[in-house]
């Protein structure tokens, strides 16, 4: 394929000369990576659309190492890393953030990472070692899935918010709770995936029956459930959403309060601690990378004190280095998640899609 | 031609085949047996069923509601017709994770409807039809209206003085000179609505899905693609099947029409009835189009303190959306602008090579049958582009365009290059009625007088596709302006466009990101409104083009 595609790309590219390219010339003309000559100076993280990090801190970077880093967000987690997949031997980038226990085992069965031992990693726990001695992945950040409450709604009713899986099925709660599809949304899956790890394998489908009888209501994506349906956030608020529960993260309360203005004393939301689930994400060395020595200081970085310490606020996640310290506002504002559940990447990829199947004939059918 | 096809070939013949190919191939072996299996799953059919059925009831009901709509704007003069016909086009190229979002506020709970009389639509399937309508209206309106308002009154008044009744008349004279504009417009719709995607995400909700939505379901979520390849071998079936009955059925149908300036056709409404039609007309757009596009305007000055300009100004600032974009959102106007003006360049260019290369048979050599079928086949393929996931098409880059000469995969070309995929088709629309009508003996008498093909080009056809070439360059900006779907995909986070900045403030949480989404819109509303009052300021007057 390899050879004919070659050819046949050179005759076409050849046939279009340069007129094509030309006309269009003249637009912002900074593209140095891609070209491969200048791959030594640069390195291209690939990540998800949430990936974000102060532009200081990657200065920083540039100046420590000599290295720039050139960021592609290339969707959400699942669409970033399949397009990983696809161009196996021939990535976009160095390195790839933005696997984690639900996506790991896909990302290892095709054989995406290049084995590197972060500098640094001892001051991350072994409990969030996705790969364990492997260092196939870098652990880089966890946060919790977790059910949120309108804090007022609750209050105006004189009605104590749900703390538990089993307190959401209670009449009580009835017709409150805004959920995401499983199917295709990663909070979605989270939850259904904390919900198994809590009732074991045969017990959350009738928990789900149970929440169906209770009136949970299924959307496709975090942006309508939260932004839309739910009561308690800025979006939700001018919506008319008129669902007081939704499946968000234990990160969004202080980020509700984080984009108000003037900044409110307290979060309008709330989150049910015992409806959490751990997600940890991780990044590794993409095989085939052209700048694998700029990957690999990308990667010690990225468990930098200084990286884990700006990362809580740009993607409200929680650091997973010791020594890295959370902001003020999520220690003030966010609730610290004692005992959330989690899974390991192997039990999820060996029941992942079955248990998605039963779901979506249980919950949408 | 040769200009055109190469880039057919290389940005969407290759990267399509190679993605589809990638599915459908196991080591070495071609595997053609999975189709049947694919398309006969109950899931599957269901998908097939719910795509077709609202497409065509999306279609029927925008011509119902859009061609009184085109008659009030072809043949009624009234102050603000301008405007309107600009704002009816505005949602044409809104991105729909936009649209969705003042939709529901209209027919939500606590919305419009709701608040008046108690009607809910959301998660039904009249939420997905209705939004079709609002995207398309302008279609219809243009297609029909274009060629509507050039029609001789006359023949008409001459079947009613033979005692023909109004609608009689209306049934026998005009709707027939109508039926290709009118079948063109049910194309457009049909594709849009057949292809959709955004909309029955946001509005569908779980339950419903068209084929495209379960491509790309199959493609970027669960990576089976080979249930992708077949889906869209089906989808490109189906709208090459629809294609070719339209290239047949339009021809069947081609008729020498008697056209007049549409400057004599239009006159003041006349009459109760037609006093009533504009009423119900204006009435219609005010509730389908302009209010959920106010719900946009007001959200998005509806601040923390009171109505402000709180949201555009934190538009100006990288720091206040916590890092969402490295630069300051407000550029994205600028990148928008800038890759909106190289797309245009390349769809002009490519387009319009296109279009006159289509003319060429008819005006050389009389055209044989023979050549003329070859043209009317590159036309319809001109068109697949439309009908064709943008899914499918930037998966295919990744993995087609990832080599040298041609690893563009990270260039900022890529996005230009998909935009102007989508803007050819609509160039070569605008422009091959008019560069039809030249004629062809003033090119040979320019030839006999010694003009070298170039100068005779210069010197015959520009001054007279001259405008045609502005309208066509309009739409295609307008096009590249509000195309979301393949530029998602590749846009890089240091120029997002301006529909990707909406859609990556819309997926925060946040008081100040969720009004800057609603400031952004606006703003890109804005553009497409200007850009379109500008396009119509510099229509030809006789242009008998389908937009």
């Amino acid at each position: 394929m390899s050879t004919t595609k070659k050819i046949t790309v050179t005759a076409l590219a050849a046939a279009l000369g340069v007129s094509t390219l030309a006309a269009c010339g003249g637009s912002s003309g900074d593209d140095s990576a891609g070209a491969g000559g200048s791959g030594s100076k640069t390195v291209t993280l690939v990540s998800h659309d949430s990936f974000n990090a102060s532009p200081a801190v990657l200065k920083e970077f540039t100046e420590e190492t000599g290295y720039t880093v050139k960021v592609l967000k290339s969707g959400d987690a699942v669409e970033a890393l399949n397009k990983e997949i696809l161009t196996k031997g021939s990535p976009q980038g160095d390195v790839f953030f933005g696997v984690d226990n639900t996506t790991l085992s896909r990302a290892l069965d095709n054989d995406l990472f290049t084995p590197y031992e972060a500098k640094g990693l001892e001051r991350v726990p072994e409990a969030v070692r996705l790969d364990g001695d492997g260092h196939r992945v870098t652990p880089v950040d966890s946060g919790d899935i977790c059910v949120n409450y309108d804090k007022k709604y609750f209050a105006d009713r004189k009605l104590a918010p749900p703390q538990t899986f089993d307190d959401l099925a209670e009449p009580a709660y009835r017709n409150l709770l805004v959920v995401e599809n499983a199917e295709r949304s990663s909070p979605g899956l989270g939850f259904l995936l904390g919900t198994a790890a809590a009732y074991g394998d045969k017990g959350w489908q009738d928990y789900w029956k149970k929440l169906r009888a209770n009136g949970v209501k299924v959307v496709d994506s975090w942006e309508i459930a939260y932004n839309q349906e739910f009561s308690g956030s800025a979006g939700g608020r001018a919506a008319k959403g008129d669902r007081p529960l939704v499946v968000s993260y234990a990160s969004s309360p202080p980020v509700e309060v984080l984009y108000a203005e003037p900044r409110p004393k307290a979060a309008p939301t709330g989150v049910s601690t015992g409806t959490c689930f751990r997600q940890t994400e991780a990044a590794g060395l993409l095989r085939g990378a052209r700048n694998e020595a700029g990957g690999k200081a990308l990667l010690d970085f990225l468990i930098s004190k200084k990286f884990q310490e700006d990362m809580p606020l740009n993607m409200f996640v929680n650091p997973v280095a010791e020594d890295a310290k959370l902001p003020p506002l999520f220690t003030e504002f966010g609730e610290v998640i004692a005992e959330p559940r989690t899974m390991a990447p192997e039990r999820i990829a060996e029941n992942r899609d079955q248990w998605i199947q039963s779901w979506s004939s249980l919950v949408l059918k | 031609m040769a200009l055109p096809v190469a880039f057919f070939a290389l940005f969407f013949a290759l990267p399509v085949a190679s993605i589809v190919g990638r599915g459908l191939r196991v080591g070495d072996s071609w595997r053609f047996g999975g189709i049947a299996e694919v398309v006969g799953r109950p899931d599957i059919l269901q998908v097939l069923w719910f795509t077709l059925w609202q497409a065509l009831a999306s279609t029927g009901l925008t011509l119902l509601i859009a061609l009184p709509g085109a008659y009030v704007l072809a043949r009624c003069d009234f102050p603000g017709k301008q405007l309107l016909r600009a704002v009816v086009t505005v949602p044409f190229v809104l991105p729909t994770v936009v649209v969705g979002t003042a939709f529901l506020a209209l027919l939500g709970r606590g919305g419009l409807l709701d608040d008046l009389w108690g009607v809910r639509l959301d998660t039904t399937v009249w939420a997905i039809l209705l939004a079709h309508v609002f995207f398309n209206y302008a279609v219809v309106v243009r297609t029909v209206g274009g060629l509507w308002a050039q029609l001789d009154p006359r023949q008409e008044e001459a079947a009613r003085v033979l005692g023909a009744s109004r609608f009689g008349a209306w049934r026998r004279v005009t709707l027939p000179a109508l039926a290709p504009a009118v079948a063109a417009a049910a194309l457009m719709v049909f594709l849009f609505t057949f292809t959709s995607f955004g909309v029955v995400q946001i509005l569908g909700g779980p339950a419903y899905s068209t084929l495209e939505v379960e491509i790309y379901r199959q493609t970027a979520q669960l990576l089976d693609l080979s249930t992708a390849a077949v889906l869209t071998l089906v989808q490109f079936a189906a709208v090459g099947a629809v294609l070719t009955v339209h290239a047949r059925t339009v021809r069947r149908r081609e008729t020498a029409l008697r056209l007049v300036d549409p400057a004599l056709t239009a006159h003041r409404p006349r009459g109760a009835g037609q006093w009533a039609l504009l009423g119900g007309v204006l009435a219609t757009v005010v509730l389908l189009i302009v209010t959920p596009l106010a719900v946009l305007v007001e959200r998005s000055f509806d601040g923390p303190g009171g109505y402000g300009l709180t949201f555009y100004r934190a538009l100006q600032s990288a720091g206040a959306s916590g890092g969402t974009f490295l630069v300051p959102p407000v550029e994205a106007v600028w990148n928008s602008l800038q890759y909106a003006l190289a797309a245009t360049a390349i769809a002009l260019v490519v387009g319009g090579l296109a279009a006159a290369a289509l003319t060429l048979p008819r005006t050389s050599s009389g055209g044989s049958s023979k050549a003329g079928r070859l043209v009317r086949g590159f036309d319809a393929l001109l068109m697949l582009p439309l009908g064709v996931s943008a899914v499918t098409v930037g998966f295919g880059f990744l993995i087609a365009l990832d080599e040298p000469p041609l690893d563009l995969r990270t260039s900022w070309i890529l996005v230009p290059l998909a935009q102007a995929l989508v803007g050819v088709p609509f160039v070569v629309r605008t422009m091959l009625p008019v560069l039809r009508a030249v004629d062809a003996r003033l090119r040979e008498a320019a030839a006999v007088l010694g003009a070298s093909p170039l100068r005779a080009w210069r010197e015959v056809d520009l001054p007279l596709v001259r405008r045609a070439l502005l309208v066509a360059a309009g739409f295609a900006f307008a096009v590249s302006l509000g195309e979301f779907g393949a530029t998602v995909f590749i846009a890089r986070p240091d120029n997002p466009t301006l529909p990707v900045a909406v859609a990556r403030l819309l997926g925060r949480p946040g008081e100040l990101n969720y009004g800057q989404a609603m400031a952004l819109s606006t703003i890109l509303m804005l553009v497409c409104a200007v850009a379109l009052l500008l396009l119509d300021r510099l229509r030809p007057d006789r242009s008998a083009g389908e937009f």
